[in-house]
């Protein structure tokens, strides 16, 4: 099982993460092209059925650390089981979701291991690296837009292993399942240590209605050009009437527009809905990489020349102030 | 207790309000146009700290690896409160991912001596990567809080944190030393103090003073920011910047935005009436 592509399986009180399924999907079009087996492990407490899931979902082999203590994330005992799982198998490559909990899981374990480690990517590939006369075959392409604009880099991580990568959820698409795969699943068994339980939770309150923007048909965004967290009402408002979902940008939610779960983009979520609506948004590279394979596009801005109109089906050059309350108007107007 | 705290602050382009004008015509940006601010996540991080020294007492020393502008970040600190600041610059330094960024701030931290906490921001808005912290925390071996919100109670041994998590937050209770990532959701961060700010503007290195008279000035006055480098840090070459990066750039790719053409529709109502009914009659809407 050396070599291969490894995923950690997150889960709540069993129920597994899209991102990890997501993962997984990739993981195994990643493993196949590598000729290897994909690997993946799942720490947690009531956690066997999964297991089986995960095996129809394409991985070959399950590790399961099964413990009343690991219901919950924690960030000790989580690491030294991830940490030695990876220096027993040597994955050549480990992704993680970059979700809070594997944000606070990844970076532990890639310092631990003196790795390399790169978030919030949005593409994966196989590729080789060439570097004077060195030629490294079939390296991770983490690629991710970079910080200055229009642009994407492709990062590698040529002389350590494993290669490690975060993704948020929505970038991939989900596995279809195969119950007929067969695959193996390794019972852990751990035993925690003192160390591992130096933190403990003593409460945990998690509101059972999560803001679920993967699946809505359509979706309105606002941006910074919706001007104030009163106005992002017209925005709203035009959710309401459509049956969509609100989205924002990261600016807008660093503004206090609308809470971070909204956020969609490169470090948010991403999103390919029936429509959507960008509404005073530029369209920067990390927005778009959150939303621009959505079937239809509406961008309505006041600058013509806005990167936005690049990605859109239908473009309105005007204020959002006017705009949205006449679509309001005219949508009721129709029946 | 007297609690012993670093806070770890870096200089960032302010990524928050590209405006058009530092937009070069391929659509990238020109860095030098961007201003250099304080990370924003770190000034909720240093609030933290300043709220456990208020409650508790203690010293809060501030650190910041950059180049030397980096001062900026450390003069901010210190006028909001900060007891001491060390600037970690070096030519070595440059270049580096989280993981070589995270040992530098290891030996920097190890160096400074004892500690009880150390408080980062949850991320930087240069990457949004989230990873300096608990990179820090796993190598100083010491358990980390990420996402912390507030800090509900701590006395010689235990502390007791709310941390965001999706949806909701925990409880989470354990011991010092620790390391903490602190969220935008915790208290605001206090202003700076106009006068500390005042005197803290005259605040140099010793390599950027002029002369030995204002070098001896400024060190009587306490102005004089230590830098620390590759030999103070004490860390190896060979696992700092650039050399100690194990993320490489394989290549950059200036995306090409294509002359697409939206279909247009103009703002009157009829224009928009149009729209909406081209929705409908393809049934998007
Ligand atoms: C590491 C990193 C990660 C990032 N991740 C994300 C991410 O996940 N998601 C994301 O969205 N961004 C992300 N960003 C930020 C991104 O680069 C942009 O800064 C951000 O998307 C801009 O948001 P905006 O379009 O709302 O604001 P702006 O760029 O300020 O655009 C506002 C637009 O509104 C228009 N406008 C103004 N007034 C009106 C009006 N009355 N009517 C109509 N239009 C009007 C203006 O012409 C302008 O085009 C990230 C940045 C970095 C560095
Ligand atoms: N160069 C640096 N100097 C000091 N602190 C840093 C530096 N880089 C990152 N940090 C700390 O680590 C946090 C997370 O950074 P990042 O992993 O880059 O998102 C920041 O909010 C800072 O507290």
């Amino acid at each position: 099982m050396e070599n291969g592509v490894w995923v950690f399986i997150e889960n709540d009180l069993g129920t597994i993460a899209d991102v990890s399924l997501e993962l997984l999907c990739k993981g195994r079009e990643l493993a196949d092209q590598l000729g290897c087996e994909l690997g993946c492990f799942i720490i947690g407490h009531q956690v066997s059925d999964a297991a089986s899931d995960l095996i129809a979902f394409g991985a070959d082999m399950v590790c399961v650390a099964d413990h009343a203590q690991l219901v919950h994330y924690l960030t000790l005992p989580y690491t030294r089981i991830a940490v030695e799982l990876i220096k027993e198998y040597r994955p050549s490559i480990v992704l993680i979701g970059a979700t809070h909990t594997g944000r606070d899981l990844a970076p532990r374990i890639a310092s631990h291991m003196r790795t390399g480690l790169t978030a919030d990517c949005t593409d994966l590939q196989i590729g080789e690296y060439k570097f004077g006369k060195k030629i490294w075959k079939e390296l991770l392409w983490q690629i991710r837009p970079a910080f200055g604009g229009n642009v994407i880099a492709t990062i590698v991580t040529p002389e350590t292993r494993p290669q490690m990568a975060t993704v948020r959820e929505g970038v991939f698409r989900q596995p279809e399942a195969d119950p007929a795969r067969k695959g193996t699943v390794v019972d852990l068994n751990p035993t925690l240590t003192e160390q591992d339980l130096i933190f403990k939770i003593v409460e945990r309150v998690k509101a059972e209605k999560k803001v679920n923007l993967k699946a809505a048909r359509i979706i309105v965004a606002g941006g910074m050009g919706v001007g104030s967290k009163d106005n992002f009402q017209l925005v709203r408002e035009l959710a309401r009437v459509l049956g969509g979902e609100v989205g924002a940008t990261r600016a807008a939610v660093d503004a206090g527009f609308v809470g971070h779960e909204r956020q969609i983009g490169q470090t948010g979520v991403t999103v390919r809905p029936n429509l959507y609506i960008a509404c005073g948004i530029s369209g920067a590279i990390q927005h778009r990489a959150g939303m621009q394979e959505s079937s239809r596009i509406i961008a309505i801005n006041t600058d013509s020349s806005a990167p936005i109109f690049s990605v859109a089906h239908y473009g309105i050059t005007g204020d959002l102030n006017e705009v949205i309350p006449r679509m309001i108007k005219a949508y009721k107007e129709k029946d | 207790m007297a609690y012993r705290m670093v806070c770890l602050m870096k200089q960032v382009p302010d990524t928050r309000n590209i405006s058009a004008d530092v937009l070069r015509e391929d659509g990238t940006v020109n860095r030098q146009a961007l201003p250099a601010v304080v990370n924003p996540d770190d000034l909720f991080a240093l609030e933290m700290a300043l709220d456990v020294k208020d409650k508790h007492g203690g010293e809060i020393t501030v650190m910041s690896m950059g180049p030397p502008a980096a001062i900026e970040v450390l003069k901010d600190a210190m006028s909001r409160g900060a007891d001491h600041a060390i600037l970690l610059t070096d030519k070595k330094f440059a270049g580096a991912d989280t993981l070589a960024t995270s040992h530098v701030l290891e030996s920097a931290i190890r160096k400074n001596g004892p500690f009880n906490l150390i408080f980062c921001g949850r991320q930087a808005i240069d990457g949004d990567t989230a990873q300096v912290g608990p990179q820090v925390a796993e190598k100083l071996d010491i358990p980390q809080v990420t996402f912390a919100e507030a800090i509900e109670f701590l006395d010689k041994n235990d502390i007791v944190i709310r941390r965001a998590i999706e949806g909701g937050f925990e409880r989470i209770r354990g011991r010092i030393p620790l390391l903490v990532t602190v969220t935008n959701t915790a208290a605001n961060p206090r202003p700076p103090s106009i006068k500390r700010k005042m005197f803290w503007k005259k605040a140099q290195t010793r390599s950027s003073v002029q002369s030995e008279e204002e070098r001896v000035m400024l060190s009587k006055r306490g102005l004089l920011i230590p830098v620390w480098g590759l030999a103070e840090v004490g860390c190896a070459a060979e696992i700092c910047g650039f050399a100690g990066s194990e993320t490489w750039i394989k290549h950059i790719e200036n995306v090409k935005l294509t002359a697409h053409e939206p279909k247009c529709f103009d703002t009157s109502e009829t224009g928009i009436k149009e729209l909406i009914n081209e929705l409908i009659n393809e049934h998007i809407i």
